[in-house]
Parts: structure tokens; C-alpha cells; sequence
């Protein structure tokens, strides 16, 4: 497996201009003539069809979704990362980036993440053109707030819903373009797998998820926006639907898989309420802004919220660590949480939360600017809890949320496969070992809007215009294959759901490859999973027909996908033997209980080669090298 | 041209005609109802009814600008432009709405925000059954058992001193009433004549206007009925 | 508690399609509406039979993906909540819950509780944005908002699409979700330039689709889970018909 990042040379302020200007151009002339298939309509996928459209290209986009609208970005709640340093607070882009790659656990590529930084500037700029009501001033410019990890107010923010706002912003620009006739946008159609003709990539086949049917698509380039994979472990933030199948199936193809072991547990979810749960609700990050951390400091305190006296509290958050208190890092956040709880200082019916307090901040800046502030929010709490965080404090605990690991892609995003492209969550590229909050909405669109459209272009114009023929032999493979893998499921008819299956595979990578990971719980999973995957086709029942609308063969579909998904994130979680960001790993820890880095042997992406289901999958490195930032161990004391 | 035809074409072109339409008729029914009020004048020493006087106004108004009648018929003639345009159009919308919705969901629930909405077309066929009774009633005369051709005052009394008369005319009040109701407000709504700072003035307003002319049309007869008016 | 469910069945579009009854035991009030229909799915597909179709992703009433007329209102008795934020403590023991899908002509049904509402996609295709080129964007300072017409867009752009509006509309109008758009558009500077053009064509989209008139009822504002204001449906009356009377300056001069 070839690995080169082709990252431009030149000190890191002007790699990204240098680059532009040595890329290779198509003639505006000529970008009709190239097809582009752009998989996923999310924030990075929407933004990128609607500019490539724009730019000229021939775009067909696919989503699986009844709309462009839908795609889980929208969900997103706290707001979007830039460097304007509006609020004259020592912001620029090098601390972003700096930032970025210290939040990452320094486990990141330096040079995109400069890019990122330098671009979150357009961004902002693009979004306000676009009518995105972000939240303003009474003088009628920009508010900032100060988000988790960032000692500067340089986070954008549409109420708790900016996520839906910077959404809607792209997908209108690609309906625009549908409406143009630049982009051809297939609905529910979802993407079963790459077409590689001669080691490119030149296609995609599809389900039609109303009519069952199987069609395949050809192109010059594919591009994944596919997302993350955090449902793998059943319970998540993520929508219902998300899952690792494009990229997966990508990887079976040749794309190398990269860090699939760094997943974000988001520290503030709202925690499960019984056996049925079929999801978690996050809270967003920025009520960590005045919400403060506590847990009864007496072990099996069963007295309710109000009850317990300020001396009998642990602000547990704000004792270890006094300079950043509530706001320290996800992954640390996280842990605590889990600490607590497991210590027996859980609070709720089943004891499985913390308490996310208000009180306070109410009584500093009154209900009505908590309410401006978290109104949706509190709302949306109440409906799922029944309690109202006005009177009694939030609970919450730590759930699966992000995922920086995803394909392997160079500094144009291309993967190792030529022509195959990721493009925001679906690659690895940004958020090295732990992700910033409000970085994810900032790199989807950089990706989609500012970087793919140029680089693109820039291996388009390299490689010879060859038309690939629907009834090319390596399309007709691909499709034979798909066919016979959704006939295979369909054939098993035995006697569990699918979902019980999920249910099983996540709880086991909950354990073993969640929050924490230790050696001898990974290696067990390594052993269960593929008896899990034995029984999954021998027992799974998917009742009707494949030429129909069938969710559960959608469900099982993508199931099947994660069973072997996986067992490389438990490879991956095991060969790195050190801690870093959200990888944990019980061996490796300070004094203090801190993640322990092993620089020395570690300071690589770990890039995974796909040797067939069951076989060991083999890990390649790209080294990483830190010219700019000096690594040094995080500190949120 | 093509923004008016495009206009036209459009669901809400059609309510703009229903709006316009419909406050041409709002402004009749006022005028009309004052007119009734005249009812409640006792006569003058010469005997003369102020019905009677008001009729005749009514006819001659104009005059010798006009012919006489001139002004009367030219009324009649937008009134019934009018109702014409605002039942055209109830009509395309209905049909439309049918198109739009053609089989109903279970145990539907009634989410509107007013009562009187729902009651808008049904109450506009009543209100059209009324009015064609009402001009043979006391324009033409032939639904009239003792009708005296220019003898305004005389026939209103003949007539509500009939209770079944009676009776028809408030079944018909009542159907005008919540017509207004919802009709004065969505003549706003549709014209898009809202503001913040007002539109919760919107509601009372209809409410207002259409008790004011329920009451007012309704009084004189009421009284014929009670003996007070002979 | 226990429920009785009559769910709307139908394999396809040209199935005439029914109700079905099933009873649903062990529901727990902390259970969401849809993990209530999970578990009603779970028994089902042990039984050897095909689950209930519906739509669902998020699951925390943003994506709207979601909906479903729950005894004849549009994502159940709970105000400004989706489906599937509803919880099962809105319901008592013994209930029973009649389950249809959106009715209406330009949302056909593709199965069960599954319909299809790609009409909403091609309203905002017909106008719904603002033309702005990637990369063409002044500084994001450089367009003051007053705060008070960001927060109005804001409430209007809040709109999921999930077509609760159409549903609870007695005309099938589609009306609160184009004047949603037309609204948040027409409240910020950005949005002026296409701000006539945009109505018209939207509106003649919507016809297009199918979708009912407005008559005023103002069901559509009780339906909708975010709340969005009929108040929007005036305002864009008001910008369809100053759009109407707007003459160009090509137009001004063809008269002269």
C-alpha cells in the first residue's frame, strides 16, 4: 500500500497557496465533460456537489435519505470553529491550528490542519452570504462563544441548531444547482459499493431503497461524504441510519482504513433510560459554558438534586482541574464522568449519569439570557426526561458521538485508491486522536466547499478522459456481487433480528473498545466477534422481499457491514499500545489518570489493508511530523 | 402582465380575488345593515317612513347626473360581479383542496384555530340559497305573500311579523356571522396586511364586525316580531 | 401499559391498503413513540412477518425524517414535538392509537407509514436560497443584521420539512413550509435581491406539486412541531403581491 500524503513543501503558511498554484486546472470549457459522483449530502457532501456543480462539473450526488436535508449534520447543535478573532481576543489562525493539534493529542497532519484554520475564515463568510442566521449582536454583527478546549470566543452559533442552519445553507445551494441541471441528485439510493476498474475508481453501485433495484453509476472520480461510523456500537448520538458501509465497502476495494480506533465519546448525553433505548441525545458541549459538573461527594446519596448542600457536592471537573474546570476536553470529561459513575457517585433512577448544573449561572444572568442561550435545549430535555433543567439539574453521561478515524486520504483527500476520494467525518484526516468541539461542522464545509472542488481538478486534468461503459466487465463484477450479497441475506431466514444483533455487537464494542480499552478485553473481542459475524449468517432473519422497500434488509445490510468493521478497530485499538486523546487504553496512564502518548513509537496514523473478512488485516504507518508544533503533554490542570 | 397571470395562476392569486371580493361585500353588508337601522325611526309628521325615504334616495341618487336607478343598478352590478368573482374562485379552491386531499386521515382532529374556518363553504352555500331568497323576498317581491311594489317600510314589517321569516333570517345571521368572523380576518391574512405590533388585533376585529352586523341586522326584525316596530 | 395500535398498511403504492390492529404490551412510559413501534417491529419480524415501514433518523426532532398522523393529528397529542420525541407518558393504559400516514396527493404513499415528500425538495430547487458562489462572500461582518431580524429569520428557518403542515392542512396546502423559507429569506439583507423573483416562483411550484391553498385555518401552526407561525403565510401573500405589482425597470420602460 502506497501512502504518500503529498503534503506541499514550503513552511506551513503558504503550503496551501503554493499549492494552488501548482495544481493542474481543467479549462472551464471542459469540466462539463467530467463526471463527479458524490456519495452523501451532508455538510461536506452537499457543499461539494453544489460548488462542483457550480464550477461546472457534471455532478451526480446520491443520499439515502428521502432529502438532501436530512443528513445527521443537521443534528449538530454548538456551533462552527473560526479564526476571525472578532472578539480582539488573541485568536488567529495558528492558534486554531495550533489548537486543533494539541485538542487531537498531536496524533494529527500538521498541514491540513493549517489548511482547516485557514480556511474556517471562508467559511463563516460564505454561510452569512448564504442567509445562515447565525446569532448576532445588538449592533448586528457576529456572536462568538468560547467552546470546550479554546480559551478564545471564536465559535459561531445559530441558537442550539447551528448544525441544522449550516445544513439547510448547503443543501439549498445544491438544490439550486439540482435546479440548474448541474447536479443530478438520486434520493433514496444508497451506495453498496465502489466500482475499481484498473485500480481506479470509476463508479458506484446503488440500491434503490423504493424499488429494490441495482443500478451502477460511472465517473472520473467518486467522492465518499459518508459520515461516521460511532454506530457501531449501537448506541450513539448518530442518527439511526449511519454506518460504516461506504467506506467499508471502499476499504474492501483497497482503500486503506485509517485510526479506526480514535471515536469521540461526547461527555454531555442525555443517559439511557431502559433496555428499549434506541439512541442517545446529546446536549450540546456549550451548555459546558454555565453548566457546572457535580456529583454528591457521598457514594449512594439517593436525596434528589436540591437536596444535597453545597459542602456535600463534588465539582469534580473544576477540582482536578482548576484552569479550564467544566470546559476541559472531551475525552477527559468523558472519563471522569465514567470514573464517577463507576465509583458508585452516579446520579438518576439508574445511577447513571452526573448532574450538569444550572443553578448558578441563573442566578448571574437570570433565566431569560439561559433560556436566549440553551432555550431549545432545556426544551428538548424536558421532552425526553420529563424534568425541567430550569428546576432540577440536567444528568448526563458520556455516549459515542465522533468518529476521527475513516479512510486514509492525502493532502488533496484522495485515498490510495486513484479517484476515490473523503471527504469530511468518512476521513481521518483532521481531528488526529480527539476531536475539538465545533470542529466537525468547520471541517465538513472546508472540505466540501474550499478544498475538494480545487483538488479535484487537480487529478482530473492528470489523468487520461477514458469513458467507462455500463457494461464494462468490473462494473457487472460489482454488481453481481452486490446482488449476491443482499440474495445471501435475504437466503439466511433464520431466527433473530437484526436489530438484536446490533444490539449484541455494540455492547460488546461498548466494553471493549469504548471509553476504555485494555489489552485483554480487546483481545477477547477479537475472539467474539467473528463468532458474532458466524451466527449473524446463520441466524439472521430478513423478512419480505429484496425488490421492495425493506428496511430490515437496509438494517441488515449495513449490520453485516460493521461486523467486520469491527474487528479492525479492535486491531487498531490493540496495536496502538499507548493513549492518546480519545484512545485510552488502561495500560498507558499517568499518576494523575491522564492518557499517556508514546511519541517515540506511536507519532504515526495507523493505515489498515483489507486481506479478506476473517483474515488479519495489515497495518501500515504514516509518519507524522511536527515541524511547527512542539509535542508536549496536555495540560488542563 | 406575466407577474398578473402568474399571480392569477397561483392558490393565492385565487384568495386575493376571494379577499377583494369578499371586502366589497363586507362593505355592502355594513352599508346595508345602517340602511335597516332606519327601521327604528319612528315616521315624520307627514307620514312618511325613513325606510321609505332612504329607498327612494337609493333610487334617484345621481339623478339627473344619472338616469334614475343609474347609481342602484350599477351597485347591483359590481355586487354581483362580485359575489360572482368571490364563488368562482370558493368554487376552484374547493376543487383544488379536493384534488389535494382526496381521502381524509383516521379519526382526523380538527386542528384549526377557528371554529368558524371549517364552516366557510357550507355557510357560503347558505348564505347563496339566502340571498337569491331574499331578492325574490324584497326586490322582486314573488316570495313575498303581500309585497307592495316601493313600500320598503310596510313590506319589512309584513314580512317579520311572520316568524318562520323570521326564523330563516337568523339561520341566515348566524351562517353571515361566522362567514365575517373568519373572513374579516382572513381578508388580513390573505392581503397580507399583518405586522407584529397589530396582529393580535386581527382576531378582535373580525369578532367585532361580525357581532356588530349580526346585531344590527337582526334588531328591527326582532322588534317587528315583538310588536314595537308596526 | 397496554395499547392497541390500528396501523396503516400498504405494500406499495398501488396497494388500496388497511389498517391493521396489533396489541402492544410492556410499553414503559420513559419509551419513545418510535422505540414503542420498535418493539411492536421486533415481535413482528420474530413472527416471521413484515415490520411496519416508517421513517426515522435522528431521532431528536431535527431531521424530519420523521411522522405520522397519531389519532388524527399530525406527530400525536403533544405540542411542538415529533414523533419521535413524543414519549409513551402522554398515553394512558388501555389506549388506543389509530396510526396513518401524511394523506395528501403530492405526498404519495411508498409504503405503509412511508411517503413520499421529494415535491418539498423541489420547492426549494424553484427558489429557496440565495445565489451566492462559493468563495464569492464579503466578510461575514461586512452584512450587519440587526439582531432582532436575525432572531425573526432564525424562527422561520427553523422549519424540518417534515411536512406535518400538509398533513394537519385540511386542503393538503403546503403553504407554512414555503412561506417559511420565503420568510427567513425575505428578513435578511443578503436575501433582497432575489426576494420578488423567489416568490413567484415558489409558489407556482407549489401549485405545481399539487399541494392544496391556504384557506387560513391556521392547523398548520398547531401541527408544527417547531412552532412556525402562520404569521409567515401573510407576509408571503404580501411579497407575492408586491412582487406581483413590482414593475421592473426593463418592464417601466417598455411603457414609455
Amino acid at each position: 500500500m502506497q501512502l504518500n500524503s503529498n503534503v506541499p513543501s514550503g513552511p506551513i503558511a503558504e503550503k496551501w497557496d503554493k499549492h494552488r498554484f501548482d495544481m493542474k486546472l481543467v479549462n472551464p470549457a471542459n469540466k462539463r465533460k467530467y463526471d463527479v459522483i458524490i456519495v452523501g449530502t451532508g455538510l461536506a457532501g452537499a457543499s461539494a456537489a453544489a460548488t462542483m456543480g457550480e464550477l461546472g462539473y457534471n455532478v451526480k450526488a446520491f443520499t439515502y435519505h428521502d432529502s438532501a436535508r436530512r443528513a445527521h449534520s443537521i443534528a449538530a447543535q454548538g456551533g462552527i470553529n473560526a479564526a476571525k478573532n472578532y472578539q480582539n481576543d488573541g485568536d488567529s489562525v495558528f492558534r486554531l491550528f495550533y489548537d486543533t493539534v494539541k485538542g487531537g493529542d498531536f496524533r494529527s497532519r500538521e498541514a491540513n490542519v493549517y489548511r482547516l484554520a485557514q480556511i474556517s475564515l471562508n467559511i463563516i463568510d460564505q454561510a452569512v452570504a448564504q442567509g445562515v442566521p447565525f446569532a448576532r449582536e445588538y449592533g448586528g454583527l457576529l456572536a462568538n462563544r468560547s467552546f470546550g478546549g479554546a480559551q478564545v470566543s471564536r465559535t459561531f452559533y445559530a441558537r442550539g441548531q447551528t448544525g441544522q442552519q449550516l445544513l439547510l445553507g448547503a443543501y439549498q445551494a445544491l438544490e439550486r444547482q439540482v435546479g440548474a441541471g448541474t447536479v443530478e441528485l438520486s434520493t433514496r439510493h444508497e451506495m453498496m459499493d465502489v466500482i475499481v476498474v484498473d485500480g481506479v475508481a470509476r463508479g458506484i453501485v446503488t440500491r434503490d431503497l423504493v424499488s429494490g433495484g441495482i443500478e451502477s453509476f460511472t465517473a472520473d472520480a467518486v467522492v465518499l461524504a459518508t459520515g461516521g461510523y460511532s454506530n457501531v456500537f449501537f448506541l450513539s448520538t448518530n442518527a439511526k441510519h449511519c454506518n460504516v458501509t461506504a467506506t467499508w465497502r471502499a476499504h474492501r476495494r483497497g482503500a486503506g482504513f485509517a485510526n479506526p480506533c480514535y471515536t469521540q465519546i461526547h461527555p454531555t448525553c442525555i443517559p439511557p433510560s431502559g433496555e428499549y433505548q434506541s439512541k442517545l441525545t446529546l446536549m450540546s458541549e456549550s451548555l459546558r459554558n454555565d453548566g457546572r459538573i457535580w456529583v454528591p461527594k457521598d457514594a449512594g446519596d439517593t436525596r434528589r438534586a436540591r437536596d444535597i448542600p453545597e459542602g456535600e457536592r463534588d465539582y469534580y471537573l473544576e477540582r482536578f482541574y482548576p484552569s479550564f474546570g467544566n470546559l476541559s476536553p472531551r475525552d477527559i470529561a468523558s472519563r471522569r464522568a465514567k470514573e464517577m459513575v463507576d465509583s458508585g457517585h452516579g446520579v438518576g433512577e439508574l445511577k447513571n449519569g452526573v448532574y450538569l448544573d444550572f443553578k448558578d449561572a441563573i442566578a448571574r444572568l437570570g433565566r431569560d439570557a439561559i433560556s436566549e442561550r440553551y432555550g431549545n435545549l432545556f426544551e428538548m430535555y424536558q421532552k425526553i426526561t420529563g424534568e425541567s433543567p430550569y428546576e432540577t439539574p440536567m444528568r448526563i453521561y458520556p455516549a459515542p458521538h465522533y468518529t476521527m478515524g475513516g479512510l486514509w486520504v492525502d493532502y488533496d483527500l484522495m485515498t490510495n485508491v486513484p479517484g476515490l476520494f473523503a471527504i469530511g467525518e468518512a476521513n481521518f484526516s483532521d481531528h488526529g486522536a480527539n476531536r475539538l468541539g465545533a470542529s466537525a461542522l468547520m471541517q465538513g464545509l472546508a472540505d466540501g466547499y474550499f478544498v475538494i472542488p480545487l483538488t479535484i481538478g487537480n487529478y482530473l486534468a492528470r489523468v487520461p478522459k477514458k469513458p467507462i461503459p455500463t457494461d464494462h466487465a468490473a462494473v457487472k463484477d460489482t454488481e453481481r456481487e452486490v446482488k449476491e450479497k443482499l440474495d445471501s441475506l435475504m437466503a439466511v431466514n433464520g431466527s433473530r433480528t437484526v436489530d438484536s444483533f446490533h444490539i449484541e455487537l455494540g455492547r460488546l464494542m461498548w466494553n471493549a473498545c469504548g471509553m476504555e480499552r485494555s489489552r485483554e478485553g480487546l483481545e477477547d473481542a477479537l475472539r467474539r466477534i467473528p463468532e458474532l459475524r458466524e451466527e449473524f449468517w446463520r441466524d439472521v432473519r430478513v423478512p419480505g422481499s429484496a425488490a421492495d422497500l425493506n428496511q430490515s434488509l437496509e438494517k441488515a445490510g449495513r449490520v453485516a457491514d460493521f461486523m467486520e468493521f469491527a474487528e479492525v478497530m479492535c486491531h487498531d485499538a490493540l496495536t496502538r499500545d499507548e493513549s492518546c486523546g480519545a484512545h485510552y487504553r488502561v495500560e498507558h496512564t499517568t499518576e494523575d489518570g491522564e492518557a499517556r502518548r508514546d511519541d517515540e513509537n506511536f507519532a504515526h496514523a495507523a493505515v489498515w489493508e483489507f486481506r479478506g473478512v476473517g483474515e488479519a488485516p495489515v497495518r501500515h504507518e504514516e509518519a507524522l511530523v511536527f515541524e511547527n508544533v512542539q509535542l508536549s503533554t496536555r495540560s488542563y490542570k | 402582465m406575466r407577474r398578473v397571470a402568474t399571480l392569477y395562476r397561483t392558490t393565492v392569486g385565487k384568495k386575493v380575488l376571494m379577499a377583494v371580493s369578499g371586502v366589497v361585500l363586507f362593505g355592502f353588508v355594513f352599508v346595508h345593515m345602517l340602511g335597516n337601522l332606519k327601521m327604528l325611526v319612528p315616521p315624520d309628521a307627514a307620514g312618511h317612513y325613513a325606510m321609505d325615504v332612504y329607498a327612494e334616495f337609493l333610487r334617484s341618487v345621481g339623478y339627473p347626473l344619472v338616469p334614475h336607478h343609474g347609481v342602484l343598478w350599477l351597485a347591483r352590478l359590481v355586487l354581483l360581479a362580485a359575489v360572482g368573482v368571490h364563488i368562482v374562485s370558493a368554487v376552484q379552491l374547493a376543487r383544488l383542496s379536493r384534488a389535494a386531499r382526496p381521502r381524509s386521515h383516521a379519526k382526523e382532529q380538527n386542528l384549526s384555530l377557528a371554529y368558524a374556518s371549517r364552516t366557510m363553504r357550507w355557510g357560503g352555500v347558505i348564505l347563496l340559497l339566502f340571498i337569491i331568497y331574499h331578492i325574490l323576498h324584497f326586490t322582486t317581491g314573488q316570495a313575498h305573500s303581500s309585497f307592495v311594489a316601493g313600500a320598503v317600510h310596510q313590506n319589512y314589517v309584513s314580512a317579520f311579523q311572520n316568524p318562520v321569516v323570521f326564523l330563516v333570517y337568523l339561520v341566515a345571521q348566524t351562517a353571515l356571522c361566522l362567514h365575517l368572523y373568519h373572513g374579516v380576518w382572513s381578508f388580513f391574512q390573505t392581503l397580507g396586511l399583518n405586522h407584529p405590533k397589530y396582529n393580535h388585533l386581527r382576531r378582535p376585529f373580525a369578532a367585532a364586525f361580525a357581532v356588530v352586523v349580526f346585531v344590527g341586522f337582526l334588531t328591527p326584525p326582532t322588534l317587528v316580531l315583538a310588536g314595537v316596530v308596526s | 401499559m397496554k395499547l392497541t395500535l390500528h396501523v396503516w398498511r400498504q405494500s406499495g403504492p398501488n396497494d388500496p391498503g388497511r389498517h391493521e390492529r396489533y396489541e402492544a404490551d410492556d410499553v414503559s412510559e420513559h419509551m419513545s413513540f418510535l422505540e414503542m413501534l420498535d418493539v411492536v417491529n421486533e415481535r413482528l419480524v420474530g413472527q416471521g412477518e413484515e415490520p411496519i415501514a416508517f421513517e426515522h433518523d435522528c431521532r431528536e426532532g431535527i431531521c424530519g425524517s420523521c411522522g405520522m398522523m397519531i389519532n388524527g393529528v399530525p406527530h400525536g397529542p403533544k405540542t411542538l414535538t415529533t414523533a419521535c420525541q413524543l414519549h409513551m407518558r402522554s398515553f394512558r393504559d388501555g389506549d388506543e392509537i389509530w396510526i396513518d400516514p401524511w394523506r395528501a396527493t403530492a405526498f404519495p404513499v411508498l409504503k405503509d407509514l412511508v411517503v413520499d415528500r421529494s415535491g418539498f425538495d423541489r420547492i426549494i430547487a424553484s427558489g429557496g436560497y440565495i445565489s451566492v458562489r462559493t468563495g464569492s462572500a464579503p466578510d461575514g461582518n461586512a452584512i450587519p443584521v440587526p439582531k432582532d431580524n436575525a432572531d425573526a429569520a432564525f424562527d422561520a428557518a427553523t422549519c424540518i420539512g417534515c411536512g406535518a403542515c400538509v398533513a394537519a392542512c385540511p386542503n393538503a396546502s403546503a403553504m407554512l413550509f414555503t412561506s417559511a423559507k420565503v420568510a427567513h429569506l425575505a428578513q435578511v439583507p443578503q436575501g433582497q435581491a432575489e426576494r420578488w423573483d423567489r416568490v413567484l416562483a415558489m409558489v407556482d411550484r407549489h401549485d405545481a406539486e399539487g399541494f392544496g391553498n391556504c384557506t387560513n385555518h391556521g392547523a398548520c401552526q398547531t401541527a408544527c412541531p417547531k412552532g412556525i407561525s402562520i404569521d409567515y403565510i401573510a407576509q408571503l401573500n404580501r411579497d407575492l403581491i408586491r412582487a406581483t405589482l413590482r414593475a421592473r425597470p426593463v418592464e417601466a420602460g417598455r411603457d414609455a
